[in-house]
């Protein structure tokens, strides 16, 4: 059998891919390509919600946002960590990161305008988030897998604290229930659009399918979405932002309408709100903390210096 | 006479059961050098199949926090519920997430 064959048959067996097998070139490098924009994503997904963290409405509501954006500092480095036994290093993937030549998700290129905003991104965002990590558990490579299981177990909180946010919006003033529906009518779009374009469009899901990578379709895991955010909304007592949404008893699915596709293309291509800003400032956080890194190397080399000495 | 294992390294192995699954900790050993501590673990803990692949880490290079700490070292975590999802209460229809 070639490395090749045992490979696949490992893959069609739902056997994992473990660090060290071998695994085709082009399976390594889609790999390192979802999982650090996966990774990227966590990190620049700190910034729009970080932009409320002190101006949280309550001492509650700031400390259960702070754990949330904590959160998601620790899911990078998970799926770093998991990149990493590809062979790519991290200042490699920094690099890519802020270069543009990796990407991350669009999404978080809007902005947060208003306090409902983080409950809209918790509810929707991490709701999207948490369709796709769910079918991601069985991708065939294992540490994605195991990090994206260690995830999955720790995200329900984030959907279910900004969904907790937005409800209190939706039961309160007319001026509350007013920007919650607006958090909603800007989030919506955006948060389908995570799934990425149409399974026609992409260029990557075929071999992805194929190298069970990844496990549904972009359009399949988007229908999912669609269906369980229907009785969400109806339960906020909002109005649906997309006015074409009917059940299809047929199909067993909702119907809806199209994306706008040029908005999608438009702000992957660096043109939406804040595509710029989200790079200047991990690029800004990025450079401020040299000085924590040179500090640490400094001090190894001390204590080395000095073991050195003592064993002489 | 010395005991031989006083002069042997201690090592600590892993057994990842099935691929896909992550190494688990199933014993120690003692054997003079990596080479010997993974094939000593083979004959010890995988003669019935039970893995296929092995860790051995040398006890020493294990740094470990010690129970006796684990008050000061997990409370800060003790008093923040919120980091758990079953304590957000949300209406019956929606409380699936």
């Amino acid at each position: 059998m070639t490395p090749e064959e045992n490979f696949m048959r490992k893959i069609e067996n739902e056997e994992k891919i473990e660090p060290k097998d071998w695994m085709p070139d082009e399976y390594r490098k889609n790999l390192i390509r979802q999982i650090s924009q996966h990774a990227h994503s966590e990190v620049i997904g700190m910034q729009p919600e970080g932009n409320w963290i002190t101006r949280a409405p309550s001492l509650r509501r700031k400390a259960v946002l702070l754990s949330k954006v904590q959160d998601e500092a620790g899911h990078g480095l998970y799926l770093y960590s998991a990149c990493e036994t590809l062979g790519i290093s991290r200042s490699e993937m920094i690099e890519q990161l802020q270069s543009g030549k990796a990407k991350y998700s669009s999404i978080f290129n809007y902005p947060t305008l208003t306090w409902a905003d983080v409950g809209a991104i918790g509810w929707l965002v991490d709701g999207a988030a948490i369709v796709n990590q769910v079918s991601l558990q069985r991708t065939s490579y294992g540490p994605y897998s195991r990090g994206m299981i260690r995830i999955c177990k720790e995200e329900s909180f984030h959907q279910r604290q900004g969904y907790e946010a937005i409800l209190a919006l939706a039961k309160g003033s007319e001026g509350q229930k007013a920007m919650a529906q607006d958090a909603l009518n800007r989030f919506y779009w955006p948060a389908l659009m995570m799934f990425g374009p149409h399974d026609s469009e992409s260029a990557h899901s075929a071999k992805s399918m194929t190298w069970k990578i990844k496990r549904e379709t972009n359009d399949d895991l988007r229908q999912k979405f669609v269906d369980q955010t229907v009785k969400q909304i109806e339960v906020l007592g909002l109005e649906h932002p997309d006015k074409n949404i009917k059940w299809n008893e047929e199909r067993g699915h909702y119907d809806s309408s199209d994306l706008n596709w040029d908005e999608f293309w438009s702000v992957i291509n660096g043109n939406g709100h804040c595509n710029r800003q989200r790079i200047e400032h991990h690029v800004a956080a990025h450079d401020e903390g040299e000085w924590v890194r040179d500090a640490i190397t400094a001090y190894n080399e001390k204590k080395r210096a000095k073991s050195a000495q003592n064993a002489a | 006479m010395t005991n031989i294992t006083e002069k042997l390294e201690l090592f600590e192995v892993f057994v990842r059961s099935k691929r896909g699954l992550d190494h688990k900790h199933v014993g120690s050993l003692h054997a003079e050098d990596h080479e010997q501590a993974l094939e000593y673990a083979r004959d010890c803990y995988t003669r019935r199949s039970e893995g296929v692949s092995i860790w051995v880490v040398k006890s020493s290079d294990i740094c470990s926090s010690q129970e006796d700490d684990a008050d000061c070292f997990y409370d800060p975590s003790d008093d923040k519920p919120y980091r758990h999802a079953t304590y957000y209460v949300l209406p019956d229809p929606v409380n699936n997430m």
